[in-house]
């Protein structure tokens, strides 16, 4: 009992659920789109984060690929602005230990140093001797008119007497150029002090930042301890400006910084330091320049996961519609072979109880049949009796009625049993030939006419004939049932396949709703007057119990076809 | 030929006795019973030729009694009535031996028609 109510209680469920099924085809829309989005999500999710990881560790070294190069060029670069600043410093120390003041403070002598100075070494501008205590120029070769004048107050004169040698910052003095001053100071053996002095022209920065040979679009310069230019630059302004970008002016390695410029551009600066004098090398280069062959990489990184990820979703999109369909498909096999199952229990329950209502209706209907018989049989006799003709109409309905409730128990019964099935071969066409026989005074009285398409070659099938005599009258009468005087019944008979064989029978009747369709094959389903609904249930019982199908197509006011399959060769 | 004796057996009293009225004002000779015992002395006794017998009956039921019947006497011809009308109990009763089947309710001319044929039959038996 608890294994029905289970059985009971799992079947309705299921039906229900492919009911639910059934009815909404947004459930698998939604399935759809979950798995769509499941699926994508687990395939892009690792592509997206591949490419990220490719993208910045490419980004990685391809910048390390440019640093490198740049650190080594601007360290290159200091070293021999360092090495021509030094090489200076040591001439002038030179001198000072080649010669005596008094040699030196010989306006001719120096001349002819100073010119030897600049046709062999480049950059030398003046040259001048300068008292060590009272700071007065005593002797000055060059172009300008700087004899006898007095240095003792200005800082760079205090830093020689100081220090004993002397780099000067970039400046414009009287000269009203850019330039430095490079001064040493000597003593005698005496204990004078002097110190000799010369102008360096910046130019020479100039030439050293051609000599690196950067693009149009890259800058270089030399800022002083204090950020001031120390040469023009081509982007952030001219000598002795401040510098507006905050470069750190201290340190003894090569650094790197990344910032925008004015316009908001990305640059990318790389500076070192000078050990003396405190001047910084800055070179400045766009990002779009030097990352020129990165974001073409990036171009082409960028189409190829755009392509592959549309690629994927073509892909998901395909199969999820493949795979859906499919289980839409076999969710839908399942309803029907559901609902078969739910249609053979119903006839089969009906069966036992039509057996047993039909015999327990039949014994008291015998005696009421007997009965109104035995007062027919009286009244027949006895004909002078009163009120006999009403009497005799009375009986007659009696007995019309019973015979009609025999009818009933007798289909009743014709649908609860079960005969053996004895199989023969057949020619189809021949038994719905031999079942119009009976049907056709009742085709001429209703002027109805009967087409015949029966295929001259159809297989001989293994079936059984009496059952199926009983399935055509059945739907031939049906068919007839339904049309008017003047209607058309068409028969066709056909090869379906090689083990099937295919009876179609189409009228131009009524038709019937697809509500109604899917009730005709249920006990006591009935739309005619006086029909018991149980011609088509015994119908579809009788095909199944042969291994065959039946199927209906209607339509309302244009007429219904009912396809019968039979199998060739029995399988019971 | 001696005159025609019919025995009517069938557990529901009301049908029995009627259908015996209707045939008894046909000018029939007809015994009832209304059990298998009683209907298996009647034959012993009475010697109908045709008799009328209901399947399913309590006791006895109608198979056994046709068997019993034909072993008394071979040449009596028995119309099963089956309310039931389940064709097993008819092919059942055809190998038994009975001359025919009939379901219930009854047409009392279907009736008299096969039991002048069984009564012929039982004639030509002779």
């Amino acid at each position: 009992m608890k294994i029905k109510i289970f059985e009971m209680f799992y079947i309705k469920n299921m039906l229900q659920k492919v009911f639910e099924i059934d009815s909404s085809t947004s459930r698998y829309d939604h399935f759809r789109r979950n798995i769509r989005i499941i699926i994508i999500v687990l395939t892009m999710f690792p592509l997206t984060v591949m490419a990220l990881i490719n993208y910045h560790q490419f980004l990685k070294s391809l910048k390390h690929e440019i640093i490198t190069p740049e650190k080594v060029l601007v360290n290159k670069t200091r070293h021999s602005i360092e090495f021509f600043l030094k090489e200076r410093l040591s001439l002038l120390k030179s001198i000072s230990h080649m010669y005596t003041y008094e040699e030196l403070a010989d306006i001719k002598r120096l001349n002819r140093i100073l010119y030897v100075l600049k046709k062999e070494f480049s950059g030398f501008v003046d040259l001048g001797i300068i008292d060590g205590n009272s700071g007065n120029q005593l002797c000055y070769s060059g172009p300008y008119k700087l004899q006898g004048k007095n240095y003792a107050d200005q800082n760079w004169f205090h830093d020689v007497n100081l220090n004993g040698t002397y780099i000067s910052d970039v400046f414009m003095g009287h000269r009203k150029f850019p330039h430095i001053a490079i001064a040493v100071q000597h003593f005698e053996k005496s204990g004078r002090s002097w110190v000799i002095r010369t102008t360096i022209d910046t130019k020479m920065f100039d030439n050293f930042i051609a000599a690196m040979q950067l693009g149009e679009k890259d800058d270089v310069f030399i800022l002083n301890k204090e950020g001031i230019f120390q040469t023009n630059s081509r982007m952030f302004g001219d000598v002795l400006e401040k510098c507006p970008i905050n470069i750190q002016t201290s340190g003894h390695a090569t650094y790197i910084l990344e910032t925008q410029d004015k316009h908001g551009d990305d640059l990318f600066i790389a500076y070192t330091h000078f050990n003396y004098p405190e001047y910084t090398l800055v070179i400045v280069k766009s990002h779009a320049v030097a990352l020129r062959t990165w974001f073409a990489l990036k171009s082409e990184l960028f189409w190829v996961f755009l392509i592959g990820s549309l690629l994927i979703i073509i892909v998901v999109f395909q199969l999820t519609n493949v795979m859906v369909n499919r289980i839409q498909e076999a969710d839908q096999n399942r309803e029907l072979a559901f609902r078969e199952l739910e249609h053979h229990r119903k006839l089969s329950s009906i069966g036992r109880l039509a057996a047993g209502v039909a015999h327990e209706i039949n014994n008291p209907m015998a005696i009421i049949n007997e009965k109104a018989g035995l007062m027919k049989d009286l009244m027949a006799f006895q004909p002078d009796i009163k009120y006999h003709e009403k009497f005799m109409v009375q009986i007659m309905g009696i007995l019309k009625s019973v015979k009609r409730c025999r009818d009933i128990t007798h289909r009743l019964l014709g649908f609860a049993k079960r005969m053996d099935v004895q199989i023969e071969t057949i020619d189809l066409n021949e038994l719905i030939e031999e079942v119009l026989s009976f049907l056709e005074r009742e085709a001429l009285y209703k002027n109805i006419e009967i087409k015949l398409n029966l295929s001259e070659t159809l297989s001989r099938i293994d079936s059984d004939r009496g059952q199926l005599q009983q399935v055509f009258l059945n739907i031939i009468n049906n068919a007839m049932a339904a049309i008017d005087e003047g209607g058309v019944i068409t028969i066709t008979t056909s090869e379906e396949n090689d083990e099937t064989v295919l009876t179609s029978i189409s009228d131009n009747g009524c038709g019937m709703s697809e509500e109604t369709c899917r009730k005709i094959f249920e006990p006591f389903f009935t739309q005619k007057a006086q029909g018991t609904g149980l011609g088509l249930p015994i119908t579809y019982g009788i095909i199944n119990k042969l291994g065959g199908k039946i199927e209906v197509k209607s339509k309302v006011n244009e007429g219904s076809t009912f396809y019968i399959y039979l199998p060739v060769k029995s399988k019971k | 030929m001696d005159e025609l004796k019919i025995l009517l057996v069938d557990d529901e009293q009301e049908f029995v006795t009627t259908l015996a009225e209707r045939l008894e004002i046909r000018d029939m000779n007809v015994f009832v019973a209304m059990d298998g015992e009683t209907a298996l002395t009647i034959v012993e006794q009475k010697l109908p030729q045709v008799i009328v017998l209901d399947v399913m009956m309590p006791g006895i039921n109608g198979l056994d009694v046709l068997e019993r019947i034909k072993s008394i006497d071979s040449r009596i011809q028995v119309i099963l009535l089956s309310g039931h009308g389940s064709t097993k109990d008819g092919i059942k009763g055809l190998k038994l031996g009975a001359f025919d089947f009939l379901i219930k309710p009854i047409d009392i001319d279907e009736l008299i028609t096969k039991i002048n044929e069984g009564w012929k039959k039982y004639c030509d038996s002779q």
